[in-house]
């Protein structure tokens, strides 16, 4: 296959076992630099641990994964994180005894350089640097919209709030591709709207986004393009035009979720609206 | 002069430090300052494993082996052992390099492992070493075995012995006098070096590692390096640590390695307030003075009590010792001084987890 | 080839022991995720209530058999009596406390208990009567003790016992789910107070039973005797894999013949340059590498890094 400039992420025939579960069979997944690109699929589909294949967590078995023109298979979190993926967490995972401003400021970790001795001396060269972070880490939290004072402990963060620290913290590592694995999850619609906004923000200044989530609707909303997994296989890919009218995308939803009593407030799985 | 002012209160600080150990002699006798002298080593000792288990949160139960690499380097390069006299500034940098390097050798295969997994194999490494220097006498005579090695070289730098009684401006200066000053500008030297790094982006990526391990991987940070750097400093520490034991005391012996000595170690970060510096200095004096408190109390107590000794002094001083771990563990779960952080940590505050478990049911799954 | 049995044998025995203990500490870990320092000096507690009622019983001339079972009945009673009592005062008030306030308490406890005991019965070891004929039978060139038989075969039927207990009792049940998930269970109406009890006296009966055996085996109590057992049997339940009972029995077992196979061979494997004296050495290097092969022990659940 060739591979066009404009791509930024290329999985190909992925596969990933676990014991004699093939959580993943052959799945491949193309992103284009700049789009926001979803990944949706009934629970048990394979999504968060597709996930976890591009952002280190789990080695994949077999297949190929380049990123950015290099070669990533089986290559540890952080290895990744240096080449432009950062991640959020579905059950959050904050430095919960670290204040917000602190969990952005260890996402600049891999950006920055100064060792011990920096540490020790406080030469010029750390003092910089570490101004350098906090500015950086104060922006980010105010352009995800954390008004608290910076000092605040992540765990005494709202639910709404910790999401969007997780978002900041990601970004200071300068992610290409950002990955989020279910950021509206437990948000109520006012909280999902400006995430929505926050994300389109993200995209516009030019980082890519890949987004799980169960919320189709804000799927719909809000992505260039669309995959769906089911039983660890592809099964459409497309514009959300497209992939909502494909057969085998309902039969799977519907042959396994159905509609919620609450769905009308957008949680739950809608193919048409 | 106004308290509040940091620089104010750093100089009183300082003044203090300074006339302590005659404040100690006068008031106690010379025996105190002697044990003022081992409270320095064992909080340079507590500073070091606080890096290990209060910033990074690895637990280790075999840190005494790092002081004993370091006491041993000491005793076999200065003393009649092998007719080796190296002078302390090339034996004592030394000890710490040595201490250094097992700390990476134990650390590299190991450091992989989940809590109590690495808590098991460090103390097993501790083991390992006292057991090495209990035996290493047959067929080669390296240690001397269980009898230790005596006659260590005191602290030296050229003609100047720390153990040697000097006069300065018509004040006399005995040895324990000397080890004093000399101990605590290293352990002030370790307590600037933890405040530095903790402080810093090594010391975020620990607090980090601490917190949330996966998380800290995926944010870029190179665990393993980082949580070796962790291990490595905290040897180091130990390291020169147990030079400078080896050298005062002028005796080791593998006794002084007992995992009962990493216990203590552990107790006087966890006891003061794991992470805080000023919390782990006050649970290394609390731990080195209590038993001498209870040591020197135990017996007259219990003649004036009941006008003769009923139970062994020593085995009602470690009880009272016991009890007091215990106590003071309920009455301040988080220690004596924890660091802010810690504090705020101890609020009962299951938001996180609460707010995952409300997720759980809110989401459409 | 009779060296081997012998050591086999002795491994077997001492094995069993370790099993019985560890046990006590792999059920507190899988329910509270704590390392409870204190267990071995219950085992301690345990030999030196055996020891004092047995040496009571005796001189009251009571029939053997009897003497013997009442102790253990009495020493029993006593380390569930204990354990209970450890768990209420030491741990419970710190469940919610950081990682490490439960570990400096058990500490405490262990220093409290060890001392305590040195009061009352003294420093000096103590001699355990037997009242029976310890007989010696021959096995192929090996020698094995009538008391080395009853430890092995009460070691077995404590562990199924046991087996039996957690898998097919209420209270079993009601242990497994805390482990599996205190919060959940909690509102599934299992009362967690209890059952976190129920286990500490259940582990501190099995550890009283393990301190009968190897005071019997050895023929010696001691107050310090508790510590390094209690560690032994810690390092014997991470070698299984900590919170798994099949991994504690396991590990315990594979633990007593490493040692004792270790301290036979040590010196030919190594030319002759290390001696017996390096037996725990070579316990703990195999831990080591136990624990750099299978992160989670032998019989560990491989926790899958959940995101």
């Amino acid at each position: 296959m060739t591979q066009p400039n404009d791509m930024l992420l290329n999985l190909a025939g992925v596969c990933k076992h676990f014991g004699g579960l093939a959580a993943l069979s052959g799945v491949s997944l193309h992103i284009k630099r700049g789009e926001i690109y979803g990944l949706i699929g009934p629970n048990g589909a394979g999504k968060t641990t597709l996930f976890n294949v591009i952002t280190g967590l789990y080695q994949l078995d077999e297949g190929t994964f380049n990123f950015d023109g290099s070669d990533y298979a089986c290559c540890k979190p952080h290895v990744l994180a240096q080449a432009g993926i950062a991640r959020t967490f579905q059950n959050i995972r904050l430095f919960a005894n670290m204040s917000a401003l602190e969990n952005v400021m260890v996402g600049r970790h891999l950006r920055t350089r100064s060792g011990i001795w920096g540490a020790l001396t406080r030469n010029r060269a750390a003092r910089v640097e570490e101004q350098a972070i906090e500015e950086r880490a104060h922006e980010l939290l105010r352009y995800v919209g954390i008004h608290r004072p910076s000092n605040t402990l992540a765990k005494n963060l709202s639910y709404g709030e910790q999401r969007r620290l997780e978002i900041a913290r990601a970004l200071a590592t300068e992610p290409k591709l950002l990955a989020l694995d279910e950021p509206a999850a437990g948000m109520n619609a006012t909280e999902t709207e400006s995430l929505k906004e926050l994300m389109k923000k993200i995209r516009a200044s030019g980082i890519t986004v890949l987004l799980i989530e169960h919320d189709v609707k804000l799927i719909m909303g809000l992505c260039d393009r669309v995959a769906v997994l089911d039983y660890g296989k592809k099964i459409a890919e497309g514009v959300p035009e497209q992939v909502r009218n494909d057969a085998a995308v309902i039969a799977a939803y519907l042959g396994t979720d159905s509609p919620r009593p609450h769905a009308g407030e957008g949680q739950g799985v809608r193919v048409s609206e | 002069m106004k308290l509040h002012r940091p620089a104010n209160r750093h100089l009183l600080l300082a003044l203090a430090l300074l006339v302590l150990p005659f404040v100690i002699d006068a008031l106690f006798g010379h025996g105190w300052v002697r044990i003022a002298d081992f409270a320095l080593l064992y909080i340079m000792l507590a500073l070091g494993l606080n890096i290990v288990v209060g910033y990074a949160g690895l637990l280790d139960l075999g840190y005494i082996a790092f002081f004993a690499v370091g006491a041993y380097t000491y005793a076999l390069l200065g003393s009649p052992q092998f007719g080796l006299h190296w002078p302390m500034y090339v034996v004592l940098p030394l000890g710490a390099l040595f201490a250094c390097f097992f700390g990476v050798l134990l650390g590299a295969p190991t450091l992989r492992l989940r809590g109590d997994y690495l808590a098991i194999v460090t103390l097993g490494f501790g083991e390992i070493i006292r057991i090495f220097m209990n035996n290493l006498n047959a067929p080669v005579n390296i240690t001397n075995g269980p009898q230790g090695i005596s006659s260590i070289d005191p602290l030296h730098v050229g003609t100047f012995s720390f153990a040697g009684q000097h006069e300065l401006f018509g004040i006399g200066f005995s040895s324990v006098h000397q080890h004093y000053y000399l101990f605590l500008a290293f352990t002030l030297l370790v307590a600037f070096v933890s405040l530095r790094l903790q402080h810093s982006r090594i010391g975020r990526a620990w607090m980090a590692i601490r917190e949330d391990e996966v998380a800290a991987n995926a944010m870029g940070i190179n665990t393993r390096n980082i949580k070796l750097l962790a291990f490595a400093m905290g040897a180091t520490f130990g390291g020169i640590s147990g030079g400078l034991f080896a050298g005062f005391q002028g005796f080791v012996s593998p006794e002084s390695f007992s995992l009962m000595e990493s216990i203590m170690v552990l107790c006087m970060v966890v006891l003061g307030g794991m992470g805080n510096i000023t919390g782990v200095v006050l649970g290394g004096v609390l731990l080195v003075v209590l038993p001498e408190v209870f040591r020197h109390g135990a017996g007259p107590l219990q003649q004036a009590l009941f006008g003769k000794i009923v139970v062994d002094p020593e085995s009602l001083r470690m009880l009272m010792f016991g009890l007091a771990l215990i106590l003071v563990m309920l009455w301040r779960p988080a220690g004596l001084w924890p660091s802010t952080q810690r504090r705020r940590e101890l609020m009962p505050d299951e938001s996180v987890a609460q707010q995952e478990q409300d997720t759980v049911y809110d989401s459409a799954k | 080839m009779d060296i081997f049995l012998q050591q086999l044998i002795n491994g077997l025995v001492q094995g069993s022991v370790y099993a019985l203990v560890a046990l006590g500490y792999t059920m507190v870990y899988g329910i509270l995720g704590l390392i409870n320092f204190a267990h071995g000096e219950v085992v301690m507690v345990g030999a030196m209530v055996a020891l004092t009622a047995l040496q009571a019983l005796l001189a009251a001339a009571f029939a053997p058999v009897l003497a013997v079972l009442f102790s253990l009945m009495l020493a029993v009673a006593a380390c569930m009596a204990l354990g209970y009592g450890i768990e209420r005062i030491a741990y419970r008030p710190l469940r919610n406390a950081p990682r490490l306030a439960p570990l400096i308490t058990a500490i405490g406890v262990s220093i409290v208990l060890q001392n305590l005991a040195m009061m009352i019965w003294g420093r000096e070891y103590h001699a355990f009567p037997l009242p029976f004929n310890n007989g010696l039978h021959e096995m192929g060139g090996a020698i094995i003790t009538d008391v080395q038989i009853v430890i092995v075969l009460v070691a077995l039927v404590m562990m199924a016992g046991l087996m039996g207990v957690v898998h097919r009792t209420r209270m079993g049940r009601a242990m497994r789910a805390v482990a599996e998930n205190p919060s959940a269970a909690a509102l599934m109406g299992v009362d967690i107070n209890r059952v976190i009890s129920a286990t500490f006296m259940l582990g501190s009966a099995l550890a009283a039973v393990a301190g009968l055996m190897v005071s019997a085996n050895y023929g010696i109590v001691h107050y310090y005797m508790g510590f390094m057992l209690g560690l032994k049997a810690f390092t014997a339940a991470v070698l299984g894999g900590i919170g798994n009972l099949r991994g504690a029995m396991l590990g315990g077992v594979l633990l007593g013949l490493i040692e004792s196979l270790g301290a036979g061979y040590i010196g030919d494997l190594s030319g002759g340059f290390l001696g017996s004296h390096y037996q725990d050495v070579f316990a703990f290097f195999v831990l080591i590498a136990v624990l750099v092969l299978r992160p989670s022990g032998l019989l560990g659940e491989r926790v899958a890094e959940r995101a």
